[in-house]
C-alpha cells in the first residue's frame, strides 16, 4: 500500500454516518463524498462481533485476493460430452440433485417429480406410482451435484443415463459437469415426468448426447468463457437469457455435426432441438461457473461466497475459507411472471443449481446487459441497471473477461463477499425460473429472487470462529 | 385449468410480429389482472405457449407459428374481453417507448464505493469520517483503511476489543485511526468533527481529547500562532490495551510534516507502559514535542498553550476575556459548573477542588458519578459533564443541541443555594451556529425573574469560527456574564466568586 497521503494532500473526505459533519466539511469547500449508510442486516450483538472478528482477520485480505486470482485465472473449456455414468462414476440407484443435501422427506414437490422420472427412465421403477413408493422406501440414494464437480439447473437430477457436459480448465486441469438442457414447458428439471418427458430424455441420451460428443471431439475444446463474454456484449445475462450463447456454440458445432456421418435426420433434429431451445447454453454458462468458483475453495480467512445452490426446500451457499460447509435457510419464493394461467399459488420455492451464474457474477449480477429480464417483476431498464451496479457494493472484484457495454464495459461484479452482503444488507439478485410445487406440472413461470439473509450470518459465525480471537 | 362454458375465448393473432417473450408475459399478467379475465396469455406461437393456449381452451387458426403474436383472453362477458383486449393494445404498444435507462447511480453504500467514485470525480479521498452508532463503526473504519484512507472515528461506544482490532489491521496497512470517540481534528486547514477555524501555523498537535485540544489551539490563535494539524487519537489510545498506537503513529506523521515545527501532545496520563514508549517515540523525533498530561499536577491547558508559545519565542499574552460593566461579588452557596466539553468540565472540576474541596461531578476529576446526574436541585458543588455518554445516548451532543444544558441552567440560576454559575462556549464547525444566544437568553430571563447568581463563561473558539468569538462574547457579556477564553481562569474566577458550600 502506498504512504498516507493524509497530511501531504488537499484534504478530500468520504463521510459516513451524520450530514452534519459532512455538511460542514461541504461549507469550508472541502469535497465531500457521503455514503448512504444503513445498519447491517440480521443486526445482533453476536453478528457485531462476529463482523469485527472477521474483518480484523489478518489473513483476510490475501486470502480473498488469491481467491479471486484462481477465480478470474479459470478458462472454461468444453472438452468432453459423456454420460453421466462414465463422467462422474454415478452408480445406478443414485441421483445428483441439485442444492445443499436433502432427503425424499424434505424434497420439494419439482424434486420429487424429476426424481420419480428419472427412476422410470433409468428403468427402476416400471411406472410413477412405483418409483415413488420406491423412493419413499429410501430405495435411491441423493446427493448433492456440487460434491461431485457438476451442477445441475431446477431439480438439477442427474442419473447414470443421462449424459453430461465436461468443462475442463487447460491451466489446473480442474473438471466440472452439468446435463443438457432440455428445453422448456414439461421437462424433468421442472418437476415434469411424463411420458414426453421421458422420451425426450431417451432420445438426449441416444442422440443427442452421441452426437454433440462426436462433434466436440472433432471439434476440439471449445472456450466456453469466451462464449460468455460475447453472450454478456449480445443481450443474454448468462441464466434467464442464453439465446445467443446457444446460437454460437451451435455456430461452432455444426460443421463438425453435419461431417459427421450420422443420419442427415438425426442431426436436423439435434440441430432443431438446440437451436429451438434458448436456454441450451445455460447448461454451459453453470458448469462454466461451477469451475470458475470452484478454483477459489478452501483458502483459509476467505469470505468469498464459492457456491450458491437451492433444492426447492432449502437455500444453501457454501464459503472458501469454510471448506464444504452448507449455511442454509428456508428457500424463498420468487418474484415473477407466471405462463398461461398458472399463479403464485402454484409455484414451489426457488430451486436448483443455475445460482452458480450469480455466484460468478453474471445472472442476475450482469441485468444491466439484458433489461428485458426486469420486465419479469415489472422493473424498468433502470431497475436493471441499478441492480447490476448495486452487486459491486457486495463483490470483491471485477472481472475484466466479462464486460457489461452498457456499464462502459465495466467488468461484472464477481467475488461476493459475506461480510459485505451482512455489512450492506444488500443481497445478491438471482434471475430464476418457477417450478410449480406439485410434482409433474413442469414451469409455471420465472422471476427473482434473492437468498435469505440467515445463510450469509451463520456463514459469518463460522468465519468468525475460524478467526483468530479478538485481542 | 377447467373451461366454463359460460365464458367467451377469443383469439387475435398478429403474423411476424415479434416481440420478445418475458416482456410478453409481462402484458399476459396486466392483461390477466383485467376484472371479469379468467384466462389470458399474449405470447408467441412457440410450441410450448400453442400447449398452454389448448389448455386455456383457446383454437388458434391452422398455420400460425413461433414468428406469430396470439393475444387469448378468456372472459366471463364480452365487455371484460373488450377491456382486457384494449389493454393488451396500449401494453404492446408501451413495450416499444423505452425510458432510456439513463438512471443517476444511486448512492454509494459502503466507504470503499464512495473512495472509487472521489477517485474517479478528480479527488481521492485522503479521509474517511465515520460517525455510524459506535457497535458499526469499525466495519466502516476497516473499509475505509482497505481502500487506503485514514481514518476518523467520531462513534463513541465503540466496544474497546473493535478498537484494539481496528489499530492493529491500521498498522499493518500504514494509515492512521483517529479516534474512536475522536471529536476534534483539523487537517491542512480542514476542521473535522467539532472543530474551529484556525490559521496555518508551525505547531502540530496529537489530541487523545477533543476539547482540551480545542482550548490548546484557541488559546495559540489569540496569541497569533497558528496550526498545522491537529491529529486526535481517541481518549483510550493511551491506555494499557490500545498501547498509544493512534499516537505513536500520529507523532511520526507529524514529525514528517515539513509545515510541522512543534508538537503538542495533549492526553490524560498513560499507561505507564505506554508513557515510557511514547517517551522514546518522542525523543526520537527530530521536531520538538510538548507533552500536556490532564489530571495531573503539571502545567493545565492554558500553561501548556503559554509553554508552546514562549517555546516559540513569541510572548505570553493575557489571555482575552469579556466582562460585563458590573461585575459581581462573592457570595454564599455552591458552585454550579454545567459543560458541554469533557476534558473542559475536568479540568474545571481539578482547578475548583484545590480551592473548594471536593466537588461532585461526573467527570475523572470529581467525586460523583450518577447521582449528580439527577435533576433535583443539590447541595454542594457540583460539575456536570453534558457531552457524557449517559447524556448523549440517543440524542444530539450538546454542543450540537444544548437544550438539556440550557433547562439545567435555568434551574441552577433560579435555586437560592447556587452561588455561581460556571459554564463553557465552544465554537467552531459542527457546533450549534449560535450558542451563545441560548445561554444569554436564559441568563436574562432569570435576571428579569430576579436572579442576581453571577455567571461565568469559557468561550473556546477563535474570530474565524462561524460564529465568530467576538459575536459570541459580546452576546454572552451583555447578558451579565464574565467570560474567559481561558478554561483554567474562568474556573479560578468561579471558584473565587463561591463561599463554603451551604
Amino acid at each position: 500500500m502506498t504512504d498516507s497521503q493524509l497530511l501531504s494532500a488537499d484534504p478530500a473526505v468520504v463521510a459516513t454516518g451524520a450530514d452534519l459533519f459532512g455538511d460542514a466539511l461541504t461549507a469550508q469547500a472541502v469535497p465531500v463524498s457521503s455514503v448512504d449508510f444503513r445498519p447491517p442486516l440480521e443486526a445482533e450483538e453476536e453478528i457485531d462481533a462476529a463482523l469485527v472478528r472477521v474483518l480484523a482477520d489478518p489473513r483476510r485480505t490475501a486470502a480473498n485476493a488469491e481467491a479471486v486470482d484462481r477465480v478470474l485465472a479459470v478458462r472454461p473449456q468444453l472438452v468432453d460430452v459423456r454420460p453421466a455414468a462414465e463422467a462422474l462414476d454415478l452408480q445406478p440407484g443414485t441421483f445428483f440433485h441439485a442444492g445443499p443435501p436433502v432427503d425424499w422427506e424434505h424434497a420439494s414437490g419439482p424434486l420429487r417429480g424429476a426424481l420419480i422420472g428419472a427412476m422410470v427412465f433409468e428403468g427402476l421403477a416400471d411406472d410413477p406410482d412405483a418409483a415413488e413408493q420406491a423412493l419413499a422406501r429410501g430405495a435411491a440414494r441423493l446427493d448433492p451435484c456440487h460434491h461431485h464437480g457438476a451442477v445441475g439447473p431446477m431439480a438439477g437430477v442427474i442419473s447414470p443415463s443421462m449424459w453430461v457436459f465436461e468443462l475442463a480448465d487447460p491451466q489446473t486441469g480442474r473438471r466440472s459437469w452439468c446435463s443438457l438442457n432440455e428445453g422448456l414447458g414439461k421437462v424433468l428439471r421442472y418437476g415434469a415426468y411424463g411420458t414426453e418427458v421421458i422420451d425426450r430424455l431417451r432420445w438426449m441420451s441416444a442422440v443427442l448426447g452421441p452426437l454433440l460428443r462426436d462433434a466436440v471431439r472433432a471439434h476440439g475444446p471449445i472456450d466456453i468463457g469466451a462464449l460468455i463474454a460475447q453472450m454478456l456484449q449480445m443481450g443474454d445475462e448468462g441464466h434467464n437469457r442464453n439465446r445467443s450463447g446457444t446460437l454460437m456454440l451451435l455456430r461452432a458445432l455444426l460443421p463438425e455435426l453435419v461431417s459427421s456421418g450420422a443420419p442427415s435426420s438425426d442431426i436436423a433434429d439435434v440441430v432443431r432441438f438446440v437451436s429451438g431451445n434458448d436456454h441450451f447454453f445455460l447448461n454451459l454458462v453453470m458448469p462454466a461457473g461451477k469451475l470458475m468458483m470452484d478454483a477459489g475453495r478452501d483458502i483459509a480467512g476467505s469470505t468469498m461466497v464459492v457456491a450458491m445452490a437451492r433444492n426447492g426446500t432449502e437455500f444453501g451457499i457454501q464459503v472458501s475459507g469454510c471448506g464444504d460447509r452448507w449455511f442454509t435457510g428456508p428457500a424463498q419464493l420468487p418474484d415473477g411472471l407466471f405462463l398461461g394461467s398458472f399463479g403464485p399459488e402454484d409455484a414451489n420455492p426457488d430451486i436448483g443449481d443455475s445460482a452458480i451464474t450469480e455466484t460468478c457474477g453474471i445472472g442476475g449480477f450482469a441485468m444491466a446487459t439484458a433489461p428485458a429480464i426486469v420486465r419479469f417483476v415489472g422493473g424498468d431498464v433502470d431497475f436493471a441497471l441499478e441492480t447490476s451496479r448495486r452487486m459491486y457494493e457486495i463483490t470483491l472484484a471485477e472481472n475484466p473477461a466479462f464486460q457489461l457495454p452498457i456499464l462502459d464495459f465495466r467488468g461484472t461484479a464477481t467475488g461476493i463477499d459475506v461480510t459485505r452482503v451482512l455489512r450492506t444488507g444488500i443481497l445478491p439478485q438471482i434471475n430464476t425460473g418457477m417450478a410449480g410445487k406439485v410434482p409433474g406440472t413442469g414451469q409455471v413461470g420465472a422471476g427473482l429472487v434473492t437468498p435469505p439473509a440467515v445463510c450469509f450470518s451463520q456463514a459469518l459465525k463460522a468465519l468468525a470462529d475460524a478467526a483468530p480471537p479478538l485481542t | 385449468m377447467t373451461l366454463d362454458s359460460t365464458s367467451l375465448t377469443t383469439v387475435d393473432v398478429r403474423k411476424g410480429t415479434y416481440r420478445d417473450s418475458v416482456a410478453l408475459m409481462r402484458v399476459s399478467r396486466e392483461v390477466a389482472a383485467v376484472d371479469g379475465v379468467e384466462a389470458a396469455l399474449v405470447a408467441m406461437a412457440t410450441e410450448l405457449n400453442l400447449e398452454l393456449l389448448a389448455g386455456m381452451g383457446a383454437t388458434v387458426p391452422p398455420g400460425t407459428g413461433p414468428d406469430d403474436l396470439v393475444i387469448a383472453v378468456r372472459a366471463v362477458d364480452a365487455a371484460s374481453r373488450d377491456t382486457a383486449l384494449s389493454t393488451a393494445e396500449a401494453q404492446l404498444a408501451a413495450m416499444s417507448t423505452g425510458g432510456g435507462g439513463t438512471s443517476a447511480e444511486a448512492p454509494p453504500r459502503t466507504v470503499r464505493t464512495a473512495a472509487q467514485h472521489a477517485a474517479a470525480d478528480g479527488h481521492p479521498a485522503t479521509l474517511a469520517l465515520v460517525s455510524v452508532p459506535g457497535r458499526y463503526a469499525a466495519a466502516e473504519a476497516f473499509d475505509a483503511l482497505e481502500a487506503g484512507v485514514d481514518v476518523m472515528v467520531f462513534s463513541d461506544n465503540v466496544p474497546l476489543e473493535h478498537e484494539v482490532a481496528l489499530k492493529k489491521a491500521a498498522d499493518r496497512l500504514g494509515r492512521l485511526v483517529m479516534g474512536p470517540d475522536c471529536g476534534t481534528a483539523v487537517i491542512g486547514g480542514a476542521g473535522l468533527g467539532f472543530a474551529n477555524a484556525l490559521r496555518p501555523g508551525p505547531v502540530g498537535i496529537v489530541a487523545a481529547s477533543g476539547t482540551g485540544a480545542q482550548q490548546v489551539m484557541c488559546l495559540l490563535d489569540a496569541a497569533g500562532i497558528g496550526v498545522s494539524h491537529c491529529l486526535g487519537v481517541g481518549g483510550r489510545d493511551l491506555s494499557a490495551e490500545v498501547a498509544g498506537r493512534s499516537t505513536l503513529r500520529a507523532l511520526r506523521m507529524l514529525d514528517a510534516d515539513p509545515a510541522t515545527e512543534r508538537i503538542v501532545l495533549i492526553s490524560k496520563p498513560p499507561a505507564p507502559k505506554v508513557a515510557e514508549a511514547i517517551q522514546a517515540e518522542a525523543a526520537g523525533l527530530a521536531t520538538p514535542v510538548h507533552t500536556a498530561l490532564l489530571g495531573t499536577e503539571g502545567p493545565d491547558l492554558s500553561e501548556a498553550a503559554a509553554e508552546v508559545i514562549a517555546a516559540l519565542g513569541d510572548s505570553v499574552p493575557a489571555w482575552p476575556h469579556w466582562f460585563p460593566e458590573e461585575r459581581p461579588a462573592p457570595r454564599a452557596g455552591a458552585l454550579r459548573g454545567l459543560f458541554c466539553g469533557g476534558t473542559l468540565a475536568d479540568e474545571a472540576t481539578r482547578i475548583i477542588e484545590r480551592t473548594l474541596g471536593p466537588v461532585a461531578s461526573n467527570t475523572p476529576a470529581g467525586s460523583g458519578g450518577a447521582q449528580v446526574l439527577s435533576d433535583s436541585p443539590q447541595t454542594g458543588h457540583l460539575v456536570i459533564d453534558f457531552g457524557d455518554d449517559t447524556f448523549t445516548a440517543g440524542r444530539p451532543h450538546p454542543m450540537i443541541d444544548p437544550a438539556a444544558r440550557e433547562e439545567r441552567l435555568a434551574a441552577e440560576l433560579a435555586d437560592p443555594d447556587t452561588a455561581v454559575v460556571l459554564l463553557d462556549v465552544v465554537l467552531g464547525h459542527g457546533a450549534h451556529p449560535d450558542p451563545a444566544a441560548g445561554v444569554a437568553e436564559q441568563l436574562r430571563a432569570a435576571r428579569t425573574a430576579g436572579s442576581t447568581t453571577p455567571v461565568v463563561v469559557t468561550l473556546c473558539g477563535t474570530e474565524n469560527d462561524p460564529q465568530g468569538l467576538a459575536a459570541q462574547a459580546e452576546t454572552l457579556r451583555r447578558a451579565g456574564a464574565e467570560v474567559f477564553s481561558s478554561n483554567a481562569e474562568a474556573a479560578r474566577r468561579a471558584a473565587s466568586l463561591a463561599g463554603p458550600a451551604a
